[in-house]
């Protein structure tokens, strides 16, 4: 980034899947404010609909 | 997201918020709406199995937990009637006059995860999927097998929600296939998913369920994949490699599949119950949202990225991360994600901290001395716990309690209002001691203890009765007794709670240094990532030049040159001013904890010590040195480095060569190194298209055990058959053999299709030789991290921390983790920067305040403790007796269990705790 330029501390994060909440997590405690844009009523996406996962067949949710 | 202005580093973007019709400040999530309204539509959340009703919640754990109203089955919201949930509303959150927003918002980058759409099997005609009921996709066998699905976790079948007794999964549904989907890629992750489903559909059935599982290759190519496969087979999975043409429905609406086997035979078998293993496609939505944000899209619609940026968009400050940049499974979704917040925080670093707030925590009253005073809140969760539990009696029951001070019931506890009122409560009664009657510390304990902080507590002055979980939720038949019980716990968490004593957090300074091991692509992606963000970076290699194993690589999956781009990284990583290299190093001891490592390297110019505050460790694997297939016999018979290096230095002219012959699986897949090298099917095929690219006569045959081209690489697989390579699979009972006849080199291959041994003249034969651990224990140690049984270094947990270790400050990147290609060793390296940026960005960090403590009174030295400590937290002081580092001690309880005297115990349990709470309960 150029020396002078407006950087702005925020990032937007669009999709709260699983790799949408790593990356909102990772981000807010690096010292960043995030903004999650998410089209459904509740963050989740398709791993919440699974029921166990390998390989410890620990329960999705 | 609706529009996109500005540049990298400022931009301006506009979000539409569509209305909810329900305001979630507030919702209380009681669940009175929803009885009451009369439309019940499709469940989506349960695939259609089911019926929810209009004003819903997606799912019992949702986050928010917070109601919404479907606008597009509301009755009042589509034809004016109705009503009836705003009726309902004890706190007036329904409001149908809601309507949508827009606002602008300012951020530096921008990350897209917008995931993937399960493939929509319907155009399939041969599978009947919209016609048969018992023909199901894997999502919805998922929704089926959950106890949260609609059956509630019992396996039936939809059309008469009987258990079946035979259930077939068909792979490749939306994968692999151009001719009904035009999906040319391999989806990656269903091949696992199938055996997962059909280990757990055992596990669920009463009558020793009959699971077969009809595939073309089977990819097992992640860690633990391929044993998870074969314990599969062990357990009775059936596995047939086939081709199905037809399904047809039965009388009994079983459904009878017909295929046709390797071989050619026409075979039939009737199953009760059909699962199709669709693919992973991207949503139009998405396609549409990079569109208006100008990204790149490949033929295969999934996001175009690098293999050397993997988590970058062609927009400079847009990355993406997930099964949105090419088709993944959870771990590599998560790789990403870290390393996309990593790439998108790179370019704000001067910004760090200018938006982001911390929480202010008052200052703890201090209560020692004080006579306990504790406060008990039960809750009715919603009526998860009220409906069997009869909360007003316990409320009555907790008031009897000693050192009881206040009691309360809450509908919910955990709702915002409510924490509230509580930290209210706390403060005015003058509580002490905390008892919260509800759900499962696990997931609400740090809520509360946030709470009593607000209200100026010591978070350990608090305990938990697990009154949902443990209580109302298992004993929903005899709720008498789950009050009786509830009454149990709650006076046994007085009990332990009246003891409690403050404890303190260490504070540890952090020191902003990192140190990566290994100068391989993965080690130096990772030391000028960290660089870029300002963090000096001590790079260690133990050869005398960077580059790794990557120095004998040719070309990416993707195309790209690696030679090029590794010597740009080699001589960024030397010109940057915050990196240190010590090349011809390696480590000698390492001491201290996260936030203060204190290294010793011993390297050409002596032993140097390194101060740092994390690590990460990238010191890659090696090429397995076959003993088979005359390899060091003739020089003839090379491994895929050593052809790679003979490709680049001329030594190999590929004009010259006439036949040439790849042989997979080398030292993979073997009983002792059981797992897939993930790497070799791509590495072949782009060698053998390299071949037929300067010489399309030659004959260039790859004899394979499962074509394990995943994700997009399958367009390599394709290409390579429509160019003329030939592939001929070969069982591990019969395997292929070279000879040596006078001056020719032969090898010998049993032809799967047409049963007979086929005799190929090769001028090369290519070994797709294993990929192996350097097993080294001495680092391992040092760091104080495990490894698996094959040497690779285990990660804190495979689906959702797939780069971090138990041992905190400690992280991993690249073959060190397992195999893999070049693409993820980067976005590894990415994600281990931004999990040790979390550690590093913080000038200091508080430990839990759950440790153990030695009374050295009672300690004899015997040394139990800190053999079975599995965090090396404890060590001898120089009186020869135990001493608990606090900065390494997770609290676990293991060395109080273990120690004969009674020497050590564990704040906020210690024995006098947990007897408390023993003596209550009895």
């Amino acid at each position: 980034m150029a020396a002078g330029k407006k950087v702005t501390g925020a990032v937007m994060v669009v999709g709260g899947g699983i790799a949408g909440m790593q990356a909102a997590l990772d981000l807010a405690n690096s010292g960043y404010y995030v903004y999650m844009v998410e089209k459904g009523p509740a963050i989740g996406g398709v791993m919440s609909q699974l029921d166990k996962t390998f390989p410890t067949n620990d329960c999705a949710m | 997201m609706a529009d996109i202005a500005g540049d990298e580093g400022d931009f301006t973007v506009k979000v539409v918020t569509h209305p909810r019709y329900v305001d979630t400040s507030k919702c209380i999530a009681c669940g009175a709406c929803t009885p009451k309204c009369p439309a019940k539509v499709s469940n989506d959340y349960n695939e259609g199995l089911d019926k929810r009703k209009a004003i819903y919640v997606r799912y019992a754990q949702a986050v928010p937990l917070k109601y919404g109203i479907d606008p597009a089955k509301c009755i009042k919201l589509t034809k004016g009637k109705c009503g009836n949930c705003e009726k309902q509303c004890p706190t007036g959150a329904v409001n149908y006059e809601d309507t949508e927003t827009t606002r602008d918002i300012q951020v530096g980058s921008v990350i897209i995860s917008a995931g993937f759409k399960p493939f929509d099997p319907s155009a399939y005609v041969q599978y009947s999927y919209s016609k048969y009921k018992n023909v199901v996709t894997a999502l919805e066998m998922e929704r089926i097998l959950a106890a949260s699905g609609p059956w509630m976790g019992h396996l039936v079948r939809p059309s008469d929600e009987k258990e079946p007794k035979k259930i077939a999964w068909l792979q490749c549904v939306g994968s692999r296939d151009v001719n009904t989907c035009d999906h040319p890629y391999c989806s990656s992750v269903c091949c696992m998913y199938a055996i997962k489903e059909a280990a757990i559909a055992k596990e669920h059935s009463h009558s020793g369920l009959d699971a077969a599982i009809f595939f073309m290759d089977m990819r097992t190519f992640g860690k633990d994949f391929e044993k998870y496969y074969e314990k599969a087979k062990t357990s009775g999975v059936r596995f047939i490699r086939s081709r199905i043409h037809t399904i047809t429905e039965q009388p009994d609406k079983s459904l009878m599949i017909e295929y046709a086997t390797e071989d050619g035979q026409a075979k039939t078998e009737v199953f009760d119950m059909v699962v199709l293993s669709h693919g992973l496609e991207v949503a139009k939505s998405s396609i549409e949202l990079a569109n208006k944000l100008g990204i790149e899209l490949k033929s295969t619609q999934f996001v175009k990225t690098t293999s050397f940026a993997p988590v970058s968009s062609n927009r400079p400050g847009v990355y993406v991360c997930g099964a949105l940049a090419g088709p993944k499974d959870i771990p590599l979704s998560v790789v990403e994600a870290s390393a996309a917040a990593c790439a998108a925080a790179g370019k704000l670093s001067s910004a760090r901290g200018t938006l982001a707030q911390t929480k202010e925590v008052p200052q703890a009253v201090d209560v020692r001395g004080e006579v306990p005073k504790v406060g008990v809140f039960v809750c009715s969760c919603g009526i998860n716990i009220a409906s069997m539990v009869d909360v007003k009696a316990v409320v009555d029951y907790a008031k009897t309690l000693p050192f009881v001070e206040f009691v309360e019931n809450n509908l919910f506890s955990c709702s915002q209002d409510t924490q509230d009122k509580m930290a209210q409560t706390i403060k005015e009664k003058g509580l002490n001691r905390v008892v919260v009657a509800a759900c499962t510390p696990r997931t609400h304990e740090p809520l509360f203890q946030e709470t009593l902080q607000a209200a100026g507590l010591n978070k350990y002055l608090f305990d938990m009765a697990n009154i949902r979980n443990q209580d109302s939720w298992v004993h929903a038949a005899e709720p008498e007794k789950a009050t009786e019980k509830a009454k149990d716990l709650v006076r046994m968490a007085v009990a332990k709670v009246a003891l409690l004593q403050p404890l303190n957090e260490v504070k540890l300074s952090v020191n902003p240094a990192a140190m990566v091991i290994g100068g391989g692509v993965a080690g130096m992606n990772a030391a000028l990532e960290l660089a870029g963000q300002g963090f000096t970076t001590h790079l260690v290699e133990r050869d005398a030049q960077l580059g790794g194993n990557a120095r004998l690589l040719r070309i990416t999956a993707q195309g790209e040159e690696v030679q090029p781009y590794l010597d740009g990284l080699a001589k960024k990583v030397m010109d940057n001013p915050l990196i240190t290299t010590h090349l011809a190093t390696s480590l000698k001891d390492v001491e201290g904890f996260v936030g203060n490592f204190k290294t010793t390297l011993a390297g050409p110019a002596g032993e140097t010590v390194v101060e740092h505050g994390g690590a990460i460790i990238a010191i890659g694997g090696q090429e397995y040195q076959p003993s088979e297939y005359m390899y060091g016999q003739d020089p003839r018979v090379m491994t895929h480095l050593q052809i790679d290096a003979a490709m680049m230095n001329g030594e190999l002219d590929a004009k010259k060569v006439n036949s040439a012959v790849f042989i997979q699986c080398v030292g993979s897949r073997e009983p002792e190194r059981p797992y897939c090298s993930k790497v070799c099917c791509t590495h072949s095929v782009e060698s053998a298209l390299h071949l037929k690219e300067h010489n399309p006569d030659c004959q260039v045959v790859i004899i394979y055990r499962d074509m394990r081209t995943f994700a997009e690489r399958e367009l390599l697989y394709k290409e390579a058959r429509a160019k003329g390579v030939l592939f001929v699979r070969y069982d591990v009972n019969q395997k292929p053999v070279v000879k040596k006849d006078g001056d020719k080199l032969t090898v010998t291959v049993r032809d799967h299709i047409l049963g007979r041994d086929l005799l190929i003249d090769a001028d090369l034969v290519g070994l797709a030789s294993a990929i192996v651990s350097h097993k080294n224990t001495e680092l391992a140690q040092m760091f104080k991290v495990p490894l698996d049984e094959d040497g690779w270094f285990l990660e804190a947990h495979q689906k959702l921390r797939p780069v971090d270790f138990a041992t905190d400050g400690v992280f991993m990147a690249g073959l060190a983790h397992y195999p893999k290609p070049l693409e993820e060793a980067v976005a590894q390296a990415l994600a281990a920067v931004s999990r040790a940026v979390t550690v590093l960005s913080s000038a200091e960090m508080s430990l839990s305040g759950t440790v153990a403590f030695i009374d050295q009174r009672k300690c004899v030295g015997c040394g139990v403790c800190w053999t079975v400590c599995p965090y090396q937290a404890i060590t001898q002081d120089d009186k020869g007796l135990a001493v608990v580092n606090e900065a390494l001690c997770k609290g676990c309880g293991t060395c109080v269990a273990s120690c004969r005297s009674g020497a050590p115990n564990l704040r906020g349990f210690t024995t006098q705790d947990v007897m408390a709470q023993i003596e209550a309960m009895l």
